[in-house]
């Protein structure tokens, strides 16, 4: 049997339209699911399912060769024996308990000797050194966010499961943090599952994204295929991204970056800490079409492309541009008539550079 | 004074604070976790001693314990000697009455516990007894002392109930608040003073240490 994680559930909440989701997909040591969607959706539902914290009504919930939950016979395995690392949105740090404390609580299995092998092997990877016999309310956000990971880490669970990881710290540390977050991941080498409703964390740590919306889950695909290649228009509305595309920094001057996409120069203000490599994202509201000659623009990009399909949609359409490489615009009905977009038809792209949205990638 | 009356009261509460804090753990973990429908008739049992006049729930204990009951009958045939008006009786009537002093500021402690910390616990692979003592027991210390302290005076304090169950036996069952009322019926106003005095005194002196333990934590049910 091909290693994999399985979810099917079904789980109702007085009120609120209950949450089916079915979720299946090959895991390798390191994948990453990000299960994406508006809060409410029922993402972390279907995350603390996963944890033995919550339990569907109906559904199977299996773990490579381990079936952790299946109601139509009865299995229902305790969290306690699921062998998961599970990190809550608001981190749930024991306020008794020192650093080194919270990290070596899960360790009860293992002799004091090795505890404590095991606490100081996790305080020297997660740069907690000297914080030791520091108590929680003592640490910043970032420092008690890398103790409930140690904490998650420590037992060598089998799978990762990180409720909005990143959603409790401010916007700063939380681009840094991600980017930590991402080699944490790959050099722990663990398969886990990160809910979040933050489309820059989805493409910078996720390898397979499922897309929720109202307890559905939507679309499952790698996160650049489901930003650029929605199914559908639900799928479009929750993640609101139509260009996604690997781009390459190559150079920056004046708090300006420029980026090369397949050959094609792009302008972008240069703002969190991003590597060479990245993914350039574009909603499609923020690209102007423009034909003829523009004398003056305050836009920084023009690029030159051919239409490759025009789609009406009520007052408004969508325009899908090869510009060196795919580019979506939303305009109105009437620019489609009066430029008569149809396929093949040459025009000019503008977009400003503070619409250019830079996220770091992992280089390949 | 009499030591004797002094020393029978502060063993019988010491020891009604001892066993409520073994005994009452279980019933507040359960009335503060369980999600069963029901749960608002334990609730409600437990409370009964706070409403009930003492001679009411003394009468009750009496006829449950005495030579009639199943009870009583076993007790009799396993120790030799019938329940009612020994110390071992009167510890019984001091547990049950006392119980929801120590039950209650429990279940609101237990109650404040986040249940993330718990679940956290959890998923950590430690089991729910594991998790009670290594976390929720340590998270609850100000809550259980206000319970153990809080029965150990009530104890101390306690009158109808001795009366009805205990008696008023020298060295057994004679307890302070017991002692007060023989001095003042046989007019030895200046004897009963004096042990009303060091009633009052080591009651707020009890009371003190539990507000200063914690100012803010004791409250009468669970707030939820």
């Amino acid at each position: 049997m091909a290693a994999e994680i399985s979810i099917d559930l079904v789980k109702t909440f007085p009120g609120r339209p209950p949450i089916r989701a079915r979720i299946a997909y090959p895991v390798e040591a390191s994948t990453v699911l990000i299960l994406f969607g508006p809060s409410g959706s029922g993402k972390t539902t279907i995350l603390r399912s996963v944890a033995g914290l919550e339990w569907p009504e109906e559904g199977i919930i299996q773990f490579v060769s381990r079936t952790w939950l299946d109601t139509a016979s009865g299995v229902r395995v305790a969290p306690q024996d699921r062998h998961i690392g599970y990190m809550a949105q608001d981190y749930a740090l024991f306020p008794t308990y020192t650093v080194a404390g919270n990290i070596g609580y899960g360790l009860h299995h293992l002799s004091a000797q090795d505890r404590n092998k095991r606490v100081d092997e996790m305080v020297e990877l997660f740069q907690l050194r000297g914080l030791e016999t520091a108590k929680p309310r003592e640490l910043s956000g970032g420092q008690q966010q890398r103790v409930a990971l140690a904490r998650a880490v420590a037992p060598r669970p089998l799978l990762l499961l990180l409720d909005e990881p990143l959603s409790a710290l401010d916007a700063p540390t939380r681009v840094h943090l991600r980017d930590e977050l991402r080699s944490l991941l790959k050099q722990l080498a663990l398969p886990s599952i990160i809910v979040t409703h933050d489309w820059t964390e989805a493409l910078t740590l996720g390898d397979v994204m499922a897309v929720i919306s109202a307890g559905n889950v939507l679309q499952v695909g790698p996160p650049i295929e489901v930003f650029s290649r929605p199914q559908n228009a639900d799928v479009a509305r929750v993640v609101g991204i139509e260009t996604v595309v690997k781009g390459r920094v190559v150079g920056s001057s004046d708090g300006m970056v420029q980026v090369s996409v397949n050959g094609t120069r792009l302008t972008a203000v240069e703002g969190e800490s991003a590597g060479p490599d990245v993914f350039v994202c574009i909603r499609s509201e923020d690209v102007v079409l423009e034909r003829g000659q523009v004398t003056a623009s305050s836009a920084r990009n023009h690029l030159a492309g051919t239409v490759v399909s025009a789609t009406v949609l009520g007052a408004l359409a969508q325009v899908t541009i090869d510009c060196g490489f795919p580019l979506v615009a939303m305009v109105t009905r009437s620019t489609v008539e009066e430029f008569g977009l149809s396929s093949g038809v040459p025009v000019v792209a503008a977009i400003k550079a503070g619409s250019v949205h830079l996220v770091s990638r992992q280089s390949e | 004074m009499n030591w004797i009356a002094i020393w029978v009261t502060v063993k019988l509460a010491a020891l009604t604070a001892l066993v409520l804090l073994i005994v009452g753990l279980p019933i507040a973990y359960w009335v503060s976790f369980s999600r069963r429908r029901w749960k608002f008739l334990v609730e409600s049992v437990v409370a009964l001693p706070l409403v009930l006049p003492p001679t009411v729930l003394g009468f009750y204990i009496l006829v449950a314990i005495g030579p009639h009951s199943p009870l009583g009958r076993l007790y009799n045939e396993l120790v030799g000697h019938p329940l009612p008006f020994t110390f071992e009786g009167l510890l019984l009537a001091s547990i049950l009455y006392s119980l929801p002093f120590a039950v209650q500021p429990f279940a609101a402690a237990f109650e404040q516990v986040d249940r993330r910390l718990i679940e956290a616990s959890w998923t950590l692979g430690v089991s729910k007894p594991g998790t009670f003592f290594k976390l929720i027991v340590p998270l609850s210390k100000a809550g259980l002392l206000t319970g153990a302290v809080l029965s150990f005076a009530h104890t101390m304090g306690e009158f109808g109930v001795v009366l009805m169950v205990g008696g008023n036996l020298e060295g057994e069952t004679r307890t302070v608040s017991i002692d007060i009322y023989d001095e003042v019926q046989a007019l030895n106003y200046a004897g009963a003073a004096k042990t009303a005095l060091f009633l009052l005194v080591v009651s707020y002196a009890i009371l003190l240490l539990v507000y200063a333990v914690n100012r803010n934590v004791w409250a009468a049910w669970p707030q939820k």
